[in-house]
């Protein structure tokens, strides 16, 4: 029983380890526009990093056709756009300060971030 | 980390059609059929295109090729040219595709709920009639192998969307719905095979299958799911009819001939016919005909408004008895209708702070359910009854299928897309999700006078002379002095002079004294032309005429003195009507609860008499433009939460200082965008109309936030078994399956109750 418990504990620990702790890699923009899949409950890439103070162009690519992957919500910038099915749908986003912004489906299950880093 | 080029690759993968994209551009001032060879040849010069051929009668360009549209628009404009998409334009096609999505996709559901039910069902009967579905001798370690194996048929062909999702958002280090229902299943189904294949692992009390609740889960989801997209199709039902008044062609005039071509190709100043009985296309000014024009479909407005030369008419619009031809002035995206669509799809898409909340748990939701699913787990372990490990499973698995983050990030934005649409029917166009909650809680309404309460547009009612001239040549040099000015008292002077024929004399230095007046000098007279500060001021003697002036000023007149050479010659008053409905608006406010303000830069008396006539007792006089906001200020000071009505024209920082703005049109000019609810109709019950639907959306938004807290703070922990030490109940997980499916529909449904609101209610 003792060993079940600590293997109960130590999933508790890869759970927050994994979905809150750990930061997976992401996306940055040169000078193409970067193209966001949204497939299967997830944006990818979900994480991208973006120049502070210059404007950028994402081009999200919608293949699921569950109404949840329907609308992208980007709630700090005020910006929320339908994304048709299997069409390439560019959003433009105003130059940012720097900071973490995230996007995410109207139902926050869907989500991603964008990484607003000054220039060195 | 993926490179750029990672990115670029993926997406070359993932749109291999595209090399060979075609695309479409409309081409404007384009004059001369010459043209054509050189807009082709300027395109065809830009890399990866491979043809450009253009129809010059349509004035339309295909291009095809790989080239960005914004490249093939610059290599347009250096040709000397311009040229725009038609992508983006056609709204009525994009709804269409959506539609058709959703349809699919519904189809696709039902398909796989059929599929998973008609397994589950007889697992359910099964598991009621007979009993318990227990693992004890090799027949029944055989025949429930192959359950089990046509349970595994179902998770793939109808669950497999939730496994799927759920393993691409694990390596995303996500998770979401989908984790929890693949989870929730997946636990159920592997320790049914574990207990078929090693049973002896099992305690023997434990020996239970649950294929039954694989299935049946797995089917409940994929109704919940299908009736969820029904739902939320209805709830876009106001922006699907704003999309529909859109006209699908327009007959333009070109070169002499009349064409009819799809509404995306018309340009700006295009000559365009509309018959009677047809919708106008696109907006712009009548150049001729006659006819009247039904607009109630984007102000409200329900009588029929007359249009003639020179008056603006707008897409979208009915045009109901005679013919008119019109120039084109405001073409795709520009016109006021797909500025209108725009707006309303943005406001739909925000979310009021009320959401926030919501918000936050909805990102840290599915993690913490899962780690409650560990811990009910490991306490049914330590402390539950034999056997443990069967209540541990179904604990488990329950908390996982029961909980329902789609409710909680639901609640909010079904009720906005609603809301919002709502108000967009009764002439309302509200901007944002913050602007809908703030609009719910004004507990205090200034009413700019003029053109809000009024109808804005002020007649002469008398001239009482004071000296020898006559009417006539005091009106012609008040009316000469005025002729460039825009106030509104200023205009109807120079109509009252208009109205008698009477010929306007050039004025030099003419002068506007911001809140007195105006000064200048006509035909060689000094002319002076204000209230009493400005007489005062400038030392011309009105002492008895004062009370003239009251007694006009008390029959809700505005008098304004006029002296020709220092002397005072006449009072000329001017009286701008209430709207007709006014009175019955004002009320409604009131009765809201509602404190109505009214303010003005009228005289104290002429202002006490227009509120007493609206039924407003509390208002603001003679006060300047630029002192507006800070009337908004003391309301604030006194702790309410102001709304400011205007016109938007010369009170935008007092729109702008209120908690909202209402900016009020009259007809279809949205130029008024920045205000925070715009009234496209020139009533005041718009106002009403706008808080009624604001208050209605912010209850069904509490309903919902409530319904779905409440529903997973308390079914979270019946699932995981908090009531089983008091009275043996622990959840089943069909049920639980049941309650997740319906939760968010519910959510949906409520939302949808909204689509009944009745806004006007006068």
């Amino acid at each position: 029983m003792v060993l079940v418990n600590i293997l109960g504990l130590l999933l508790i620990g890869l759970i927050v380890w994994w979905f809150w702790l750990y930061k997976p890699g992401e996306a940055s923009a040169g000078d193409g526009a970067i193209t966001v899949i949204v497939e299967d409950g997830v944006y990818q890439p979900a994480r991208i990093r973006l120049p502070a103070g210059q404007p950028a162009t994402l081009r999200f690519l919608r293949r699921d056709a569950s109404p949840c992957a329907g609308t992208v919500v980007f709630a700090d910038l005020d910006i929320s756009e339908e994304l048709p099915v299997d069409k390439v749908k560019e959003i433009s986003l105003p130059p940012q300060p720097p900071g973490t912004y995230a996007f995410t489906c109207q139902m926050q299950m869907y989500r991603g971030e964008l990484l607003v880093e000054a220039q060195s | 980390m993926a490179s750029v080029q990672d990115q670029e690759q993926c997406h070359s993968h993932a749109q291999p059609g595209q090399s060979a994209a075609r695309r479409e551009l409309l081409i404007e001032g384009a004059g001369c059929a010459s043209c054509v060879g050189k807009i082709e040849k300027a395109l065809k010069q830009v890399p990866g295109v491979q043809d450009a051929v253009m129809n010059f009668a349509q004035r339309t360009v295909t291009v095809t090729g790989d080239a960005a549209e914004a490249q093939l628009i610059k290599a347009v404009e250096a040709a000397g040219y311009n040229a725009r998409g038609t992508e983006a334009e056609a709204e009525s096609d994009l709804l269409a595709e959506k539609e058709q999505a959703d349809w699919a996709y519904y189809k696709r559901l039902m398909r796989e709920m059929a599929i998973a039910l008609a397994l589950g069902i007889p697992l359910m009967i099964y598991s009621i009639v007979v009993g318990e579905m227990t693992v004890t001798t090799n027949l029944e370690r055989l025949a429930w192998l192959l359950v089990g194996l046509l349970t595994l048929g179902v998770m793939l062909f109808s669950g497999r969307h939730f496994y799927v999702g759920a393993w691409k958002s694990f390596l995303n280090h996500s998770a979401n719905m989908d984790t929890l229902i693949a989870l929730g299943t997946g636990t159920a189904w592997l320790y049914s095979m574990v207990v078929v294949f090693f049973p002896q692992a099992v305690p023997e009390m434990a020996r239970h299958v649950y294929f039954e609740a694989t299935a049946m889960i797995i089917g409940l989801i994929d109704l919940g799911l299908a009736l969820e997209v029904k739902a939320r199709g209805r709830t876009s039902e106001a922006i699907k009819r704003l999309i529909g008044l859109q006209a699908k062609t327009a007959r333009v005039i070109r070169d002499g001939q009349e064409l009819d071509i799809p509404i995306e190709q018309v340009l700006a100043d295009d000559r365009v016919r509309v018959r009677p009985g047809e919708k106008i296309p696109v907006d712009g000014v009548v150049t001729d005909g006659h006819s009247a024009v039904d607009e109630s479909m984007l102000t409200g407005e329900p009588m029929p408004v007359e249009k003639g030369v020179d008056d603006e008419v707008v897409g979208g619009t009915l045009n109901k008895t005679g013919s008119l031809v019109f120039r084109a002035t405001r073409v795709g995206k520009d016109t006021a209708l797909a500025r209108i669509i725009q707006m309303v799809k943005r406001a739909q898409n925000s979310k009021p702070p009320i959401g926030r909340l919501a918000d936050l748990i909805a990102g840290y939701f599915v993690p913490v359910i899962m780690i409650i699913a560990v811990l009910s787990a490991l306490a049914w372990l330590n402390f539950g009854p034999e056997p443990a490990i069967a209540f541990a499973i179904v604990s488990a698995t329950t908390v996982l299928i029961i909980a329902c983050p789609c409710a909680l990030g639901l609640a909010t934005p079904m009720s906005v897309m609603v809301g919002v649409g709502k108000a967009a029917e009764a002439g309302v166009l509200i901007r944002n999700g913050e602007a809908l909650q703030t609009a719910s809680k004004i507990s205090a309404m200034i009413l700019d006078k003029t053109g809000t309460i009024t109808e804005g547009t002020p007649r002469v009612t008398e001239i009482h002379r004071t000296a020898q001239r006559s009417e006539a040549q005091l009106l012609q040099l008040a009316a000469s002095l005025e002729a460039g000015s825009e106030h509104p008292l200023a205009v109807s002077i120079a109509e009252s002079a208009r109205a008698r024929s009477l010929p306007l004399d050039a004025v030099e230095q003419f002068q506007a004294l911001a809140g007195q007046g105006v000064r200048g000098r006509v035909n060689g007279h000094a002319l002076l032309f204000g209230n009493e500060k400005l007489m005062r001021g400038a030392g011309v003697e009105i002492a008895g005429q004062v009370d003239r002036a009251q007694q006009l000023a008390a029959q809700a007149q505005t008098p304004m003195y006029f002296a020709v050479d220092g002397q005072l010659e006449a009072i000329i008053a001017v009286a701008d009507p209430l709207k007709e409905d006014s009175i019955a608006a004002i009320k409604r406010l009131q009765d809201d609860g509602i404190r109505v303000v009214m303010l003005t830069g009228d005289n104290r008396a002429t202002a006490e008499a227009v509120a007493a006539k609206a039924g407003i007792s509390e208002f603001f006089a003679e006060v300047l433009p630029e002192d507006k906001a800070g009337k908004v200020v003391e309301l604030q000071r006194q702790g309410e939460v102001v709304g400011m009505t205007g016109d938007g024209i010369n009170d935008a920082p007092a729109l702008a200082q209120a908690d909202v703005g209402f900016a009020i049109g009259t007809g279809t000019d949205v130029a008024i965008e920045s205000a925070d609810v715009t009234l496209m109709r020139g009533s005041l019950h718009g106002l009403a109309d706008a808080i009624a639907v604001s208050r209605a959306t912010l209850r069904n938004i509490k309903q919902n936030l409530f319904g779905a807290f409440i529903y997973n703070v308390a079914g979270v922990p019946f699932a995981a078994g908090v009531l089983y030490p008091f009275f043996g109940l622990l959840l089943s997980p069909v049920i639980a399956g049941a309650a997740m499916a319906f939760s968010s529909l519910t959510v949906v449904s409520n939302a949808n109750r909204l689509r009944l609101f009745k806004a006007q209610q006068h």
